[in-house]
C-alpha cells in the first residue's frame, strides 16, 4: 500500500529528512512532488525510529518543506527491461530518453542486483582480439573481464574506447548475440555524441543501448546510472544469452557524486574526503562482469575513468585497480608525443590473460615475448634516465640499442591508426621486429628454443 | 527460548533494536521476516546495536529480533575439507544449488552437510576416562585427511556408552560421557565461537621451515611452521598469486585460504585448478586439504569482518588433531576496512585515516592466533598466518600495513617497480625481512647443507651493495667503476634473474626443491669466486666476464631438472675449465 506524506523536515543537498512516518522499509523508493508538480524519485537510506533520511536521485531545488507531497512506494529501485531495449537510449535513471516511447514489459529488476556466487562463476579465458597491438599482445583482453582504462583529462580515452568496441570480436562468429552497453555518467556532451556517432558510423546502433546522465544533469543521478546499465546488461547476457560489453565514462565523476553525498549525510571520510566504502561500493558494480557455469552469456566491462593530475595513486584509481583485473593505464608523456593511442604499457596488466594466450590459444611465443617486451622497455626507461644524465653518445653499446628500440617499439608497436585493426599474428611478428633490434643475449625471457626459432627468420 | 526484540533504527549492515536486556553481547540474532542473521555488537541497556551479515534492502522497522542464546560460532566437524563456505560457514554450493548463479538473503543458517554418512573409526572404550581435547575416533574426511574427533574443550568424563564403529551422519550421538554425574553426549562436531581462541597444552618454540619451493621465501626470508607473515601491496604486485602459490606448494598439511573481500574469479580460479593439480607427496588433488572461505567485495561487508575469524578457527581446530595448518587472509585491508565500515556507521570516534582506534589490538589479536604447539590431544600441530596488506596507494606508511609490521615476523614487501619490469615474484629483497633466520638456523644446517644460512647472508649483502653501486651507476655510468665492483653488478644480476625471479606459470619453475635452491645459489657464488680469483691476477673484467657462463647461469631454473641436479655439476666443470683456461693465459 502506498503511503503519502506531506511534510518534510529539512533539506541538505542531495537529502531529505522526515519524521512521524512509519512501515517504511530500508531502501524502499519514494515519489516527490514539489510544489511546481515536478516528479522526483528518492530512496531510504536511513531510519532511526519515526525519522527516515532519503536520498533524492534528481536536483532537490526547489523544493519546499511546506508544499510537497513524498509517496513511499513500498517497492526497491526497479528497472523494467525486456530485449525491446537494443537500440534504445535512457536516462541515468533508467527512463526512456528517445522517441521511443515506454517498454512494453512486466519484467522489473532491482538495480543492485544480487552478488554473484563464486561458485557459479566460470573462470574467464576466451581471448577477445581487439585489433590494438599494446592490448593483444601485453594486456589482451578476455571474454568476462573487468578491464577499466585510467586515463587523464583531454586524453584519447574516448577514441580507444570507441575503436575497441568498433574492433572487439566479441560475437566470434555468431554475430547476432552480442551487444554493448554504454552508460555515460556525468559527461559532456560532445563526448556522449561522439560515441553515439562512433556507435552509429559502425552499424551497431542497433546493438548498443544507451544510458546517459550528461555533466549537467543531477549529480545525485549518476549514483544509480552503472547500476541500471549493469542489471541490462545482465539481463541481456544471463537471460537472454548475449555477450555484452558494458563501456562506462566517467567512474571519476561517479565517484565524485558518491563522496557529494557522503558528505551531505555527514560521514567520517576516509582518503581524499571519499567515504571509507567507496571500495565496497565500486566493488559492487565492477564485480557485476563475468561468466556463468551454466549461461553463455558474459558480461566484459570496459569502465573508463580520467585519473585526477593523472595520480594513478588517488584513490578512484587506486580502489579500482585493487578490484578489477587489470588495467590500461594511458600516459600523458607518449599523448604528448602524439603516440596514439597512448598505451603506458609498464603499469599496465591484464591478469586475466595468462590463460587465454599462447599454444591453442593465441600463438605459443605470446607468452614469452610479452614477458620480453615488458622487460625490455622497462630497461629502456632506466637507460633514458642515465642518458638523460651523462648524454646518449656515452652509452653501451648495448645501451644505445635500447634506445633505439624504444623509439622504435613507441613509434611502430605502441602508435597505430584510428581506423587500423591488426590481427594478433601481425602484432606478434611486429613485437619480434622490435625485439631484433636488441642483441639475442638481453632476451633472456625467452625460453632459449622459442628464441631460436623467431629470432631469426 | 527465544526472546524478541524490536527493530529501531536501520542504517546499511547495522541496526538497532529495543526490549533486548535479555540478549547478550556478541550474542548470534535473526533480523527481521527474512531472518537475516546479525550479530550483537553493542548492548546498552536494553537497547542492542547488531551488524547484520546479509543485505539489508527491505528490512522494515518494527520487525523482530530473535536470540538464538549462543555467540557467532562454527560447527567444527567432517565435511570442510574441499568445500567452500562464505564469512560465516554457509557453504556456497548449496546455496547454488537452492538459488542459482546469485547468492539470495535470509539464507538462514547452515552449515555442514547433516545428512550426509561418515565411517566412523572409535579408539577408545566404554569405561575409558576421556579428558578435553582428546581424540575419540578417526573419520576419513578425504583421503589426504583423516579427521580426528576431538572431546570438545571443556569437556571429560568416563565413557558410559558409544556406537560401533560404522557410518553414521554428523548430528547422531556417538558417545555419551559422565562427569560427577552430569552427562555429555558427544557428536561428530561440535560447535566453537569464532572469536575465542581454542586452548591448547602449550605453545612450543617456532623451529621448522615452511617449505614453499619459492627461492626468494626458501632461501632468502623464510616462513616457519607457526609463525606469521605479512605480504603488503599495492595493487597487482602479486599478493593473490604469492598465496596461491604458497597454497599449492607449502608443505602445510592442510590449507584454509580466505578470500576476504577480493575477487568472486579467484576464488573461482582456485576451485577449478586446485581438484586438478595432484599434490607431489600425495599423489591427491590439492582440493582435498584445502578449505576456501569467500567473502568476496560484493558480498555483504559485515560478514566480510567475520570470515577471518571464521577460518582462523577451523585452522585451529585441525591444528588440535595435530596438523600443521597454513591460513591465507586475502586481504586482510578489507577486513580492516569492514570494521572502519561498522566503526563509521555505529559514530565512533575515529583514530588514524577513519580506523578506530582498536584497529591494532584487533590485528594483534589476529596474528596472535597463530603459533607452534602441543594440543590438548596430545598431538603437535601448527597454524601459520600468511595476511595480504592491499595499502592505499601502495604506500605502507598507511595504519593496517604499520600496525600488521608491529605483529608479524616475516614482511615481503612487493614492488611495483619490480612487477612494473615484470620481475616476479615481485618481492623487494632490500625492503622484506624475516625474523626466523635465527631459529631455523638448525634446520638449515640439519636438512639443507652446513652453510646455507651463510651462504644466503653473502648473496643478501652482494645485493644490498650492489643496490649502492646502481646509485652510482645512476649518475655516471657503469664504465667508471673498477672492475670488482663491476663484477658485482654481473653476479647480483645473474642472482636477480637467474635466481629471484621464478616464473609461477613454468611447470618447472613454479615449485623449486631445497636442495636445487641451495645447488644453484652455491654455484652462483662458485662462479663469483672463480670471477674474484681471476681479479686477483689483474685480468681484466671484459675478459673475466664470460657471456656464455652467465647465461647458462640464468637459465638453469629451466635447463636443470628438479629431480637431476648432475647439470649442475656439468656448468661447474664448464666453469673451471673456462677460468683454468684464462689464468693460464694470464700467468705466463
Ligand atoms: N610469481 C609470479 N609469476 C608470474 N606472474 C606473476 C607472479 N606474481 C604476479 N604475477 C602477475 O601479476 C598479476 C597480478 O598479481 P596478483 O593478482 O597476485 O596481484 P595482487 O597483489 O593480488 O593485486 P590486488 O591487490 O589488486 O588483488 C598476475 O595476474 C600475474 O600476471
Ligand atoms: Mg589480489
Amino acid at each position: 500500500m502506498k503511503k503519502e506524506y506531506l511534510k518534510i523536515d529539512k533539506v541538505i543537498g542531495p537529502l531529505i529528512e522526515m519524521s512521524n512516518v512509519k512501515d517504511i522499509s530500508f531502501g524502499e523508493v519514494v515519489d516527490i512532488k514539489s510544489s511546481d508538480g515536478a516528479m522526483k524519485k528518492g530512496k531510504v537510506i536511513k531510519i532511526d525510529g519515526d525519522r527516515v533520511i532519503i536520498q533524492v536521485f534528481e536536483s532537490t531545488s526547489g523544493l519546499s518543506t511546506g508544499n510537497s507531497s513524498v509517496t513511499f512506494t513500498d517497492e526497491a529501485f526497479e528497472l523494467s527491461l525486456s530485449k525491446d531495449i537494443l537500440g534504445r537510449v535512457f536516462d541515468g535513471l533508467g527512463r526512456p530518453a528517445d522517441a521511443g516511447g515506454e517498454l512494453y514489459t512486466r519484467k522489473k529488476y532491482n538495480i543492485n542486483g544480487r552478488p554473484i556466487n563464486p561458485v557459479a562463476r566460470k573462470y574467464p579465458r576466451d581471448f577477445i582480439q581487439t585489433g590494438i597491438s599494446s592490448i593483444d599482445a601485453l594486456m589482451t583482453l578476455i571474454r568476462g573481464q573487468k578491464l577499466p582504462i585510467f586515463s587523464g583529462n583531454g586524453m584519447t580515452h574516448n577514441e580507444l574506447a570507441a575503436q575497441i568496441v568498433r574492433q572487439a570480436k566479441l560475437g566470434e562468429g555468431a554475430n547476432e548475440d552480442f551487444a554493448i552497453i554504454f552508460a555515460a555518467i556525468g559527461v559532456k556532451h560532445d563526448d556522449a555524441d561522439f560515441f553515439r556517432k562512433s556507435f552509429i558510423e559502425s552499424n551497431a546502433m542497433d546493438r548498443v543501448v544507451m544510458f546517459i546522465n550528461y555533466a549537467d544533469d543531477p549529480i545525485a543521478e549518476r549514483i544509480n546510472t552503472p547500476r541500471c546499465a549493469l542489471t541490462a546488461a545482465e539481463y541481456l547476457a544471463f537471460e537472454q544469452d548475449m555477450q555484452i560489453l558494458v563501456v562506462m565514462s566517467d567512474i571519476t565523476s561517479y565517484c565524485e557524486a558518491l563522496r557529494e553525498v557522503s558528505s551531505a549525510k555527514e560521514e567520517v571520510p576516509s582518503r581524499k574526503g571519499y567515504p571509507g566504502y567507496l571500495y565496497s561500493d565500486l566493488a559492487s558494480l565492477y564485480e557485476r562482469a563475468g561468466m556463468l557455469k551454466d549461461k553463455v552469456g558474459s558480461i566484459t566491462y570496459l569502465p573508463i575513468l580520467t585519473m585526477p593530475n593523472d595520480d594513478i595513486t588517488h584513490p578512484i584509481p587506486d580502489l579500482t585497480g585493487y578490484i578489477t583485473e587489470g588495467q590500461i593505464v594511458l600516459g600523458r608523456e607518449l599523448f604528448q608525443n602524439n603516440i596514439y593511442p597512448p598505451v603506458n604499457i609498464l603499469p599496465s596488466l591484464s591478469r586475466l590473460m595468462k590463460d587465454g594466450i599462447g599454444e591453442g590459444y593465441t600463438r605459443k611465443d605470446h607468452p614469452d615475448l610479452a614477458n620480453q617486451l615488458f622487460s625490455c622497455y622497462s630497461k629502456v626507461q632506466e637507460v633514458r634516465a642515465l642518458a638523460q644524465i651523462i648524454g646518449e653518445d656515452d652509452l653501451t653499446e648495448t645501451d644505445k640499442k635500447y634506445m633505439k628500440f624504444g623509439k622504435a617499439f613507441e613509434d611502430n608497436f605502441i602508435s597505430q591508426g584510428f581506423e587500423e585493426n591488426r590481427d594478433i599474428d601481425e602484432t606478434l611478428d611486429i613485437g619480434w621486429e622490435m625485439l631484433r633490434i636488441l642483441p639475442k643475449e638481453e632476451l633472456n625471457r625467452i625460453n632459449p628454443d622459442m628464441l631460436d626459432e623467431y629470432y631469426y627468420i | 527460548m527465544n526472546k524478541n526484540g524490536t527493530i529501531t533504527m536501520i542504517n546499511g549492515p547495522v541496526i538497532r533494536g529495543k526490549n533486548m536486556a535479555n540478549f547478550k553481547m556478541r550474542e548470534m540474532v535473526m533480523v527481521g521476516k527474512k531472518k537475516l542473521i546479525g550479530e550483537v555488537i553493542i548492548l546498552d541497556g536494553d537497547v542492542g546495536t547488531i551488524q547484520v551479515y546479509e543485505e539489508t534492502e527491505g528490512l522494515t522497522l518494527g520487525e523482530d529480533v530473535l536470540s538464538t542464546g549462543k555467540p557467532l560460532s562454527v560447527k567444527l566437524g567432517p565435511g570442510m575439507m574441499g568445500n567452500i563456505f562464505d564469512g560465516i560457514q554457509r557453504p556456497l554450493l548449496e546455496i547454488d544449488k537452492m538459488n542459482k548463479d546469485f547468492i539470495p538473503e535470509g539464507i538462514g543458517l547452515i552449515s555442514l552437510d547433516q545428512e550426509k554418512e561418515w565411517e566412523v573409526e572409535f579408539c577408545v572404550g566404554e569405561g575409558d576416562s576421556l579428558t578435553q581435547g582428546q581424540i575419540f575416533a578417526y573419520v576419513k574426511e578425504t583421503e589426504l585427511i583423516r579427521h580426528k574427533l576431538l572431546v570438545p574443550p571443556g569437556k571429560s568424563g568416563v565413557v558410559i556408552s558409544l556406537k560401533a564403529d560404522g557410518k553414521y551422519n554428523i548430528e547422531e550421538v556417538l558417545v555419551v560421557l559422565k562427569d560427577d554425574g552430569k552427562e555429555q553426549e558427544l557428536r561428530m562436531y561440535h560447535e566453537w565461537p569464532v572469536r575465542v581462541p581454542r586452548p591448547s597444552k602449550l605453545r612450543k618454540e617456532i623451529e621448522k621451515l615452511l617449505i614453499t619451493g619459492q627461492r626468494v621465501l626458501d632461501i632468502f626470508f623464510p616462513l616457519a611452521k607457526g609463525g606469521t607473515s605479512a605480504i603488503p601491496g599495492g595493487f597487482g604486485t602479486g599478493k593473490t598469486m604469492t598465496q596461491h602459490q604458497l597454497a599449492k606448494w607449502s608443505d602445510a598439511d592442510i590449507i584454509i585460504y580466505i578470500g576476504c573481500g577480493e575477487r568472486g574469479n579467484e576464488m573461482t580460479e582456485v576451485l577449478e585448478d586446485f581438484p586438478k593439480l595432484i599434490d607431489p607427496k600425495s599423489n591427491r588433488p590439492l582440493m582435498e586439504r584445502t578449505i576456501l572461505i569467500a567473502n568476496t567485495s560484493n558480498m555483504p561487508v559485515a560478514a566480510r569482518e567475520a570470515s577471518i575469524y571464521t577460518g582462523i578457527t577451523m585452522a585451529e581446530y585441525y591444528r588440535d588433531m595435530g596438523y600443521h595448518v597454513a591460513i591465507m587472509a586475502d586481504s586482510t585491508s578489507r577486513w580492516a576496512e569492514a570494521l572502519r565500515e561498522i566503526s563509521g556507521r555505529l559514530e565512533e570516534m575515529p583514530a588514524e585515516e577513519g580506523y578506530p582506534a582498536y584497529l591494532p589490538s584487533r590485528i594483534a589479536e589476529f596474528y596472535e592466533r597463530a603459533g607452534y604447539v602441543e594440543a590438548l590431544s596430545g598431538e603437535e600441530g601448527s597454524v601459520t598466518i600468511i595476511g595480504a596488506v592491499s595499502p592505499a596507494g601502495g604506500d605502507f606508511s598507511e595504519p593496517v600495513t604499520e600496525n600488521t609490521k608491529r605483529f608479524v615476523n616475516v614482511f615481503l614487501a612487493l614492488d611495483k617497480e619490480l612487477a612494473y619490469s615484470r620481475h616476479y615474484p615481485a618481492i623487494n629483497w632490500l625492503d622484506s625481512y624475516s625474523g626466523y633466520i635465527k631459529v631455523l638456523e638448525r634446520w638449515y644446517e640439519e636438512n639443507l647443507a652446513e652453510d646455507a644460512v651463510k651462504l644466503r647472508n653473502k648473496m643478501l649483502e652482494l645485493l644490498f651493495k650492489e643496490n649502492k653501486l646502481q646509485e652510482i651507476v645512476m649518475l655516471v655510468g657503469e664504465d667508471v667503476l673498477p672492475d670488482d665492483q663491476r663484477l658485482i653488478l654481473e653476479i647480483a644480476k645473474i642472482i636477480k634473474i637467474g635466481f629471484l625471479q621464478q616464473n609461477a606459470y613454468n611447470k618447472d619453475d613454479t615449485f623449486v626443491p631445497l636442495e636445487k635452491q641451495y645447488r644453484m645459489l652455491k654455484i652462483i657464488d662458485y662462479l663469483y669466486e672463480r670471477c674474484r680469483s681471476s681479479l686477483a691476477l689483474s685480468i681484466p673484467i671484459s675478459q673475466i666476464k664470460s657471456q656464455k657462463i652467465n647465461d647458462e647461469l640464468i637459465k638453469m631454473k629451466y635447463t636443470v631438472p628438479n629431480d637431476d641436479l648432475s647439470k649442475i655439476d656439468e656448468i661447474k666443470e664448464m666453469i673451471d675449465n673456462y677460468y683454468t683456461e684464462l689464468e693460464k693465459q694470464y700467468l705466463v
